[in-house]
C-alpha cells in the first residue's frame, strides 16, 4: 500500500495558510462536547493539552511521572531554533527549512519541515509571553547562539537549561487549565493499550502506577506525545522511564511505525565507565561552539592531554570539514569520533573517548565568559567524572540520544489510524534521518501549540463517530489482554532480572544496529533478539504484586515491548540498503566515508504494519518528493 | 581513583501510605566509587530481586539532576552530603569503605508516603495551579523582542526559575515549609514584566493555597537554601513576602 501524506497543494510557502483556511472548524460552543485524551506531558503533550483546553475542548491528560513537570523534555540543554534572524546574519524561514531538510539527509517530508520553520518564530513569541527567562543581551534583547549543522546563529537558550524552562512554560499553561477545570490531570499513569472502535482511536487503557488498577478512558480523539525509544539501547541519554510501550501498543492496534532504524547518536556525551552504569549523560552540543575536538595524532599515545604538544594533536573535525569545523551535524561528528577510536586514537582508560578542549576559548574570552555560557554543564561534568574541565579537556563519546523514527503521521499529524494523533519525538515526520541540534524542542512545541489545535478541529468536525463509553466491549477486551499479560509477567518467576535482559538487548543493538551497521551484524542481532525474547517469557523474574506500586513490573512490561519492537527496528535497517543520516550501513559509503544515499530506490518513508507476533511486519512506502530542495550529497566541507 | 567499597544501608521500608514503616538493614558490597547513589541502590535491588525479596521503591527518572523526581534523606540530609547536588548526581566517591548510610523518604505533613522512599508531592503542583503562570493563551503573542528585559533581571529570574520542584526544601525545613519552592515561582514572575499585571493576585493565591495544604511557616532556619540542589537563594522568600504584603496593601484582590 502506498501511503498518502495528505500534503495540501499550492506553493510550499502558502500550503499551511491555505490549508488552515480549508480545514473545517468546530464552533466555540461545540468544543466542550468533545473529549480529547493526551498521553505525555513533555513539550508536545504539555503544549497540546494547554492549547486544546484554552480552545474549549475537554482534555484528559496522562503522564507517567508524579507530576507533568518532569517529562524528559526537561533535560534538553542547549536551545531551541527559530528563524527570527535577530542577529541579522542571513537567516530566514527558507534557510531553516533548507538546513533541516539537508541535515535530515533528505528523508523528511518537505511540507512538514517548511511548516515547522514557519511556526518556529511564533514559538519564541509565545514562550517569552509566558515568562520563559531566555538569555538576554545587555540592551535587553534576546541572545542567540549557533548550533551544529547551521552557519547562522538562530538558537535561543536559557543557560544550559532551555528544555527545563520551555517545559515549565508549557507546564504553567497546563496548570492554568487544570485550575480552570478544562484539563483533568492523571499523573502516575502508564498507557498500556489503545482502544480502537470502528477503525477509530477512541480511548486508552492505563495502569494506575500507585494502586496497580487498570483504568479505561474514552474520548473522541487520542493524542500520543510519548517521546522516543532510545532506551531500547538500555544505555542512552534518555530518562529511565522513557519507553516505546504507548507507541508500540498503538502500532499493534494498526498504526504504522515509520523509519524505526533512524536513531540519533549524540556526539558529546560523557563516556561509559562501568557495567552498572544505568544511563548516559549528554553534554550539550552548544559546547562545540567553543570546544575543539581532538585526539592524539599517533595511535596508542597514552600521555595525559596536557603533555601532548600542539603539533602532535589531530583536530580531525577542523581538518576534515574546514567550513563547518567542530559544528558539523551530529551524525557526522559521531561517526568521526568512532572512526578515530577504531584506529586506536581514542583517549581515556577505555580508549573510547575523544577530547573536547576549552583551553583556547578560555585564553581568548576569559574563564568568566566561558563560565557564564556553560557553567552548569562544566559543573555537571565535574560531578560525574571528578575532572575539572576548566583545567583538563573534557572526554566525550557518542551515545544514543534521540529517535527520528516514530509512528507514521500525515500532514495533520494523524496516523493511518483515524483519530490517533502523534506529536513530538513520538512521530517520525520532521527530522528525516538525522535531527539537527535545538530542533527537537522546536518540533515538540510547534506540534503542540501551533499544529494540533487546528488539525484536530478539522478531524472532529469532519468525521462521524459512534457514541460510545468505556462500557463498549472494545474497552473490556483491551483491558483483559493487558491484565493477562501482567499476570503472565508476574507468574514466570525465572532466574534473570528485567534489567539483565534489557542490558543484553541494548548491547546487541549498540554493537549491530548503532553507529555503523552491516548486513551480517544486523542478521546476527535479529537472531539474538529472537532468542532473547523467547527466553524472557520463560525466564524473567518479576517480584511484587499486581495491585501495588511495583516498579519491577513497570520495567518488565516496557522491556517486553522493547524486545518485540527492536526486531522491527532491525528489519527496517536491513531493508534500507543505503546510508543516510543516522543510518550508516558500511556497505554504502563514499570514498571519504560519508553516508551514501540511494535516492533512486530509497527516497521514501518506510512505514511498518504489525502483522501479529512472530510474523514479519509488512512495509508500506510513502514516496518522498523534493520540489523545493535539490537532492544532493550532503557536504559540510 | 576508582575503587570498590562495602557499605551498610539502613533503608526505610513501608508497604503503603497508612502502614507502619521501619528501617531495614542491607549490605551493599563491591560498590564502585564511580557509581551514582541511585546506581548503588540499583545494585542492591538486583540482589534483592534474585533473593526473592521485594526491591526498594524509589522515585527517579532523568538521572542528570534536572527532572526533580528523585530525592531521599541521606544520613539526615536531603539529597545527601554534597552541596548543590541531587541524589542522582551524588557519586559514591563521597563515601568511604564500611560507611553506614541511613536512607529515608522526604518527611512532611503535606507529603504522604506512597511506598518506601516514594512520596506524594502533588501539593507542589497544586501551589503552581493556584497562580504560578502568566495568563496568556496560545497564539497572538507580540514579537518576542518587543519586550526588553535587562540582562541582570533576566539572570535573576533565571536563578529563581531553576527550581526543579524536588521538594528537598520542604524535607529539610524543621517546619516542613514550602516557602522556598513557592517564592521561586513568585519571584521569577514578579521580576519579569510579563508577570507584573498578575503579581498581586498570584502572590495572594499561591501563599493561601500553600497554607491550606498543610505546609509550615518560615522561621528563617535557612535549611532549605542549604539543601536546595539548585542553590536557590532565600532572597526569593524575602521577595515573596514583599510581594504578598504589597498585594495585601494595594491590591483590590482579596
Amino acid at each position: 500500500m502506498q501511503l498518502d501524506g495528505k500534503v495540501p497543494g499550492g506553493h510550499i510557502s502558502e500550503k499551511w495558510d491555505k490549508y488552515r483556511f480549508d480545514l473545517k472548524l468546530v464552533n466555540p460552543a461545540n468544543k466542550r462536547k468533545f473529549d480529547i485524551i493526551v498521553v505525555g506531558t513533555g513539550l508536545a503533550g504539555g503544549a497540546a493539552s494547554a492549547s486544546l483546553a484554552e480552545l474549549g475542548y475537554n482534555v484528559k491528560t496522562f503522564c507517567i511521572q508524579d507530576s507533568p513537570r518532569r517529562a524528559h523534555s526537561i533535560a534538553a540543554q542547549g536551545g531551541i531554533n527559530a528563524a527570527k534572524n535577530y542577529p541579522n546574519d542571513g537567516d530566514s524561514v527558507w534557510r531553516l527549512f533548507y538546513d533541516t531538510v539537508k541535515g535530515g539527509d533528505f528523508r523528511a517530508r518537505e511540507a512538514n519541515v517548511y511548516r515547522l520553520s514557519q511556526v518556529s518564530t511564533n514559538i519564541i513569541d509565545q514562550c517569552v509571553a509566558q515568562g520563559v527567562p531566555f538569555a538576554r543581551e545587555y540592551g535587553g534583547l534576546l541572545a542567540n547562539r549557533s548550533f551544529g549543522g547551521a552557519q547562522v546563529s538562530r538558537t535561543f537558550y536559557a543557560r544550559g537549561q532551555t528544555g527545563q524552562q520551555l517545559l515549565l512554560g508549557a507546564y504553567s499553561a497546563l496548570s492554568r487549565q487544570i485550575k480552570a477545570g478544562k484539563v483533568t490531570m492523571f499523573p502516575r499513569r502508564e498507557m498500556l493499550d489503545l482502544v480502537v472502535v470502528n477503525n477509530q482511536a477512541r480511548g486508552i487503557i492505563v495502569r494506575n502506577l500507585i494502586t496497580g488498577e487498570l483504568e479505561s478512558h474514552d474520548a473522541d480523539a487520542v493524542v500520543l506525545s510519548t517521546g522516543g525509544y532510545s532506551n531500547v539501547f538500555f544505555l542512552s541519554t534518555n530518562a529511565m522511564a522513557c519507553n516505546v510501550t504507548a507507541a508500540f501498543r498503538a502500532c499493534k492496534k494498526g498504526a504504522f511505525f515509520a523509519n524505526p532504524c533512524f536513531t540519533q547518536i549524540h556526539p558529546t556525551c560523557i563516556p561509559v565507565h562501568g557495567t552498572f552504569q544505568s544511563k548516559l549523560t549528554l553534554m550539550s552540543e552548544s559546547l562545540r561552539n567553543d570546544g575543539r575536538v581532538w585526539v592524539p595524532k599517533n595511535p596508542g599515545d597514552k600521555r595525559p592531554a596536557n603533555q601532548i604538544p600542539e603539533s602532535e594533536r589531530d583536530y580531525y573535525l577542523e581538518n576534515k570539514y574546514p567550513s563547518f569545523g567542530n559544528l558539523v551535524p551530529r551524525d557526522v561528528a559521531s561517526r568521526n569520533a568512532k572512526e578515530q577510536c577504531d584506529i586506536g586514537k581514542g583517549v581515556g582508560d577505555t580508549g573510547l573517548a575523544v577530547y573536547l578542549d576549552f583551553e583556547e576559548a578560555i585564553k581568548r574570552d576569559g574563564q568568566s565568559v566561558i563560565e557564564k555560557k556553560y557553567g552548569n554543564l562544566f559543573q555537571m561534568y565535574e560531578k560525574i567524572t571528578a575532572d575539572n574541565p576548566y583545567e583538563t579537556p573534557m572526554m566525550i563519546y557518542p551515545a544514543i540520544h534521540y529517535t527520528m523514527g516514530g509512528l507514521w503521521v500525515d500532514y495533520n499529524l494523524m496516523s493511518n489510524l483515524e483519530g490517533l494523533f502523534v506529536l513530538g519525538e513520538a512521530n517520525f515526520s520532521d527530522h528525516g534521518a538525522n535531527r539537527l541540534g535545538a530542533s527537537a524542542l522546536m518540533q515538540g512545541l510547534a506540534d503542540g501549540y501551533f499544529v494540533i489545535p487546528y488539525t484536530i478541529g478539522g478531524y472532529l468536525a469532519g468525521t462521524s463517530r459512534k457514541d460510545i463509553t468505556t462500557d463498549h466491549p472494545a474497552f473490556k477486551d483491551a483491558a483483559q489482554v493487558v491484565n493477562e499479560r501482567i499476570n503472565k509477567l508476574l507468574s514466570i518467576n525465572g532466574k534473570r532480572t528485567v534489567d539483565d535482559f534489557h542490558r543484553d538487548l541494548g548491547l546487541t543493538l549498540w554493537n549491530h544496529c548503532g553507529m555503523a551497521r552491516n548486513e551480517a551484524g544486523l542478521k546476527k542481532a535479529k537472531e539474538h533478539i529472537k532468542g532473547l525474547r523467547e527466553e524472557f517469557w520463560q525466564n524473567v523474574k518479576v517480584p511484587g504484586d499486581e495491585k501495588d506500586f511495583n516498579q519491577s513490573l513497570e520495567r518488565a512490561g516496557r522491556v517486553a515491548d522493547f524486545l518485540e519492537f527492536s526486531e522491527i527496528m532491525v528489519d527496517d535497517a536491513l531493508e534500507r540498503k543505503e546510508s543516510c543520516g543516522g543510518h550508516f550501513n558500511e556497505a554504502y559509503q563514499t570514498g571519504e566515508n560519508e553516508a551514501l544515499r540511494d535516492d533512486e530506490n530509497f527516497c521514501h518513508v518506510a512505514a511498518w504494519e504489525f502483522k501479529g507476533e512472530n510474523n514479519k511486519p509488512e512495509m508500506h512506502k510513502e514516496p518522498l518528493v523534493f520540489e523545493n530542495v535539490k537532492l544532493t550529497q550532503r557536504s559540510y566541507k | 581513583m576508582t575503587k570498590n567499597i562495602n557499605l551498610t544501608l539502613k533503608v526505610w521500608r513501608q508497604k503503603g501510605p497508612n502502614l507502619k514503616g521501619r528501617l531495614e538493614t542491607y549490605n551493599a558490597n563491591d560498590i564502585s566509587t564511580d557509581m551514582s547513589f541511585l546506581e548503588m541502590i540499583d545494585v542492591v535491588n538486583e540482589q534483592l530481586t534474585i533473593e526473592d525479596k521485594e526491591p526498594i521503591a524509589f522515585d527517579h527518572d532523568c538521572r542528570e539532576g534536572i527532572c526533580g523526581m528523585c530525592g531521599a534523606v541521606i544520613n539526615g540530609r536531603a539529597h545527601g552530603p554534597e552541596k548543590g547536588t541531587t541524589l542522582c548526581q551524588l557519586h559514591m566517591r563521597h563515601f568511604s569503605d564500611n560507611d553506614v548510610i541511613v536512607i529515608e523518604p522526604w518527611r512532611a505533613r503535606a507529603f504522604k508516603i506512597i511506598k518506601d522512599l516514594v512520596v506524594d508531592r502533588s501539593a507542589l503542583d497544586t501551589i503552581i495551579q493556584a497562580g504560578g503562570y502568566v495568563s496568556v493563551n496560545t497564539g497572538g503573542a507580540q514579537d518576542a523582542n518587543s519586550i526588553l528585559i535587562p540582562q541582570e533581571i533576566a539572570e535573576l529570574a533565571m536563578d529563581a526559575a531553576s527550581c526543579i520542584g524536588c521538594g528537598a526544601c520542604v524535607a529539610a525545613c524543621p517546619n516542613a515549609s514550602a516557602m522556598l519552592f513557592t517564592s521561586a515561582k513568585i519571584s521569577q514572575l514578579a521580576l519579569l514584566p510579563q508577570g507584573k499585571p498578575e503579581a498581586a493576585r498570584r502572590a495572594i493565591a499561591m501563599v493561601n493555597v500553600m497554607d491550606e495544604l498543610g505546609f509550615g511557616n518560615c522561621t528563617n532556619e535557612k535549611e532549605c537554601e542549604a539543601e536546595c540542589p539548585k542553590e536557590i537563594s532565600i532572597i526569593n522568600i524575602a521577595r515573596m513576602n514583599r510581594e504578598f504584603l504589597k498585594a495585601g496593601l494595594i491590591s483590590t484582590v482579596q
